[in-house]
């Protein structure tokens, strides 16, 4: 039973990491644009493709195609945003719920007839990034532990840029407020394209992360778009500190309710968990303002 | 303006009457599988199997078999048969709308497929509403016969058979090797397939003596599966009985492999006899059992397998493999109703599909035959066999009658390999 329990944390935790990484991208977004990304799953599954495509068409392991992939996916950011976002922050909520939604549709779509349905695992190369290792007498899968060591390391040199330095202090100020941010000079077109980038840049590296353990197909985003919605909520919106610490909070939750209660229910306790959190703090989430 | 307007309306036209002219001398019968969504690599695999029988239906071929020496179907002038395909995306409120769709805008005569057992429940609802003949091919779950209703009727077996089969392999392998396999975990996602088919397991548990151990129920579509595994490493079962998706089966093979976890015999469904399976896992999917309605190493008992097969691998790029050949032997089954009824007319195909008695030489699968109990309307020959995947590829170990190999047990351990 302790034994189990362990291993159940442990997976948990390590899970929770990545959680963290691709809700954290999408907490940006919405905390300086205000506007909610539904094409946010869609973004990962484009950068677990990267990292296959790096993998069978240049012999490149996710972990040294992530130097690629990364900003590529900001680039993609960067044009989905001059091209479509752009237009739509003016309009209603309704405008842009449908247009990230119908990008969503899209790029899957899009995946499913370039790429054909069907499943696919990244063949890697690097030995020693592969297997598992005994610990406390538990197996840990060493793929699971670099995924959640790089969802780490991403998500600290993301938070480095958005506090530390002067298009960082940008990005804050126009979170806070637009209007004043342009009054003093700050090009806020210029800080949504650097948002929006840095924001599917982020999940792109979550998704090279994932491709190491985890099977990639078109819709491969759908699952992980529905738990970083929770994860944002249950943080606080625009809280990246705090979609952080939600997703290592539902990775926990998921796994020890799986463990405890029944698999079955797993992510209803998650969604409950939210759901208590949304009674108690309604609005804010754990860290929102 | 003016002159697009009346463009439009020629054109219009002419697509209603072009449509009219090919309906006069084609039938259309309706196919629904899940072409977008998670399912979508096993729906394609379906729809080819289901085109692969109408290619057979609709053209001369030099083999012994089912209207392969005509061209349509002969007693309606040669009709051909025509597929309208639609997408249930996996879930059964949309299959069920397109089932409303295909018989009413389409004007489909019958309906074949779903694939996953919970659309098949809906759309076949509808079927019975409208009294249009469903004929399936490719759903699992014993329920889907057990309504016995009047327009459904199941080419391929039901888990219930499986069960069954899949406990008195087990007593072979304790036979053979002088061991105990008497402790059994049950891992099953938990819609309508694997809740049946795990229920199956535990009635047919309980008749030969064994027991369940762990019963673990879980989403299809999880992002992780470790809390699974960590319930079922804690259980400590000889055998692992799992009723999964083809996604989750890879993760569950991940997982296994992460986490150590090899137990004695790892006993599974479908899901890993399709080709995204072992693509995905290589290796790792050795030494698995799972069950086939088919599998292509029975092609020395019957020679024509290999013939259906060449031809599907020209056609379609792929290696047929069983799920393709379970939807193949629904819309087989229909034309040959059709063409005993002499009438696409759904009561006189409904009183037809009753006396159809196919031989087995007519199926690809290992039966002796389709013939529909007149209550459940199962194919009473109906059966599964079971196939274990050595060196990467399927061979069949039970029943001994196919069997081309030998099981290999115990699984061995992932270090070991």
């Amino acid at each position: 039973m302790l034994l189990g329990f362990t291993h159940a944390l442990v997976a948990g935790l390590l899970m929770g990491f990545v959680y963290s990484l691709i809700a954290s991208g999408l907490s940006l977004i919405f905390g300086v644009m205000n506007i909610v990304n539904f094409a946010h799953g869609e973004f990962l599954m484009l950068g677990m493709f990267a990292a296959y495509w790096c993998s069978v068409l240049l012999g490149l392991d996710p972990l040294v195609s992530i130097v690629i992939a990364v900003p590529v996916m900001f680039l993609i950011g960067v044009v989905v945003y001059k091209v479509i976002i752009r237009r739509v922050l003016k309009g209603n909520r309704i405008s842009q719920i449908l247009v990230t939604f119908g990008l969503s549709v899209f790029v899957a779509n899009l995946a499913l007839l370039l790429w054909s349905p069907n499943y696919r695992l990244v063949e890697r190369n690097l030995s020693f990034a592969m297997g598992n290792v005994k610990l406390l007498g538990i197996h840990v899968g060493i793929p699971e532990i670099i995924a959640s060591v790089g969802s780490i390391v991403i998500f600290a040199i993301m938070y480095y840029i958005t506090h530390f330095t002067k298009t960082g202090r940008a990005i804050q100020a126009t979170a806070i407020d637009p209007e004043g941010a342009q009054i003093v000079g700050i090009n806020i077109q210029h800080v949504y394209t650097i948002t929006f980038g840095l924001g599917v840049a982020c999940v792109g590296a979550a998704g090279v992360l994932l491709a190491t353990f985890y099977y990639i197909f078109p819709y491969v985003g759908s699952f992980f778009a529905m738990i970083a919605f929770a994860t944002v909520a249950l943080g606080g919106f625009g809280s990246i500190e705090g979609s952080f610490v939600a997703g290592i909070l539902i990775g926990i939750i998921e796994a020890l309710g799986g463990f405890f209660i029944g698999p079955a229910v797993k992510y209803a306790i998650v969604f409950i968990v939210y759901m208590i959190v949304i009674v108690l703090r309604p609005g804010t989430g754990l860290f929102g303002w | 303006m003016r002159k697009t307007v009346v463009a439009i309306c020629v054109f219009s036209l002419f697509v209603v009457l072009s449509g009219a002219a090919v309906a006069a001398d084609t039938i259309k019968i309706g196919a629904i599988y899940p072409f977008t969504g998670p399912m979508a690599g096993t729906a394609k695999m379906c729809r080819d199997g289901t085109l692969m029988a109408v290619d057979i239906i609709n053209n001369k071929y030099g083999f012994d078999f089912l209207f392969a020496d005509t061209e349509g179907i002969p007693s309606l002038g040669g009709a051909k048969i025509e597929v309208v395909f639609a997408d249930s995306a996996g879930d059964p409120k949309t299959g069920m709308s397109e089932a409303e769709r295909l018989i009413t805008s389409q004007k489909v005569v019958a309906l074949v497929g779903c694939y996953q057992s919970s659309v098949t429940k809906t759309a076949s609802q509808v079927a019975e509403r409208y009294g249009i003949p469903y004929v399936n091919g490719d759903s699992s779950s014993p329920m889907l016969t057990e309504r016995k209703f009047k327009w459904f009727f199941r080419t391929d077996p039901h888990d219930g058979l499986y069960a069954a089969q899949q406990f008195e392999h087990l007593m072979q392998l304790e036979k053979d090797f002088g061991v105990s396999l008497r402790r059994v975990a049950l891992v099953y996602e938990n819609t309508e397939f694997g809740t049946f088919a795990s229920r199956a397991e535990e009635e047919a548990a309980k008749k030969y003596g064994f027991e369940v151990v762990e019963n673990i129920a879980y989403t299809t579509g999880a992002t992780s599966l470790t809390s699974e595994v960590t319930r079922l490493m804690s259980a400590k079962p000889d055998v692992v009985m799992m009723a999964a998706y083809i996604s989750d089966q890879i993760l569950f093979t991940k997982t296994f492999k992460t986490m150590g976890f090899a137990p004695k015999v790892w006993h599974n469904t479908a899901a890993p006899g399709e080709p995204a399976y072992l693509q995905s896992v290589g290796a790792d999917g050795n030494y698995l059992f799972l069950r086939q309605g088919f599998c292509a190493d029975q092609a020395v008992n019957k020679p024509v397998i290999a013939d259906v097969m060449k031809i599907f691998k020209e056609k379609f790029g792929q290696e047929m493999l069983a799920d393709a050949v379970r939807s193949f032997h629904a819309p087989l089954a229909l034309a040959d109703a059709f063409n005993r009824a002499g009438t696409t007319e759904p009561e006189a195909v409904r009183k037809a599909l009753l006396e159809t008695d196919i031989p087995g030489k007519y199926c690809l699968s290992p039966w002796e035959g389709i013939k529909f109990d007149p209550e459940t309307h199962q194919n009473v020959h109906a059966q599964y066999i079971i196939c274990q995947i050595q060196d990467q590829k399927f061979y069949t170990v039970f029943p001994s009658e196919f069997a081309t190999r030998k099981s290999v047990f115990p699984f061995p351990s992932w270090e070991g390999r």
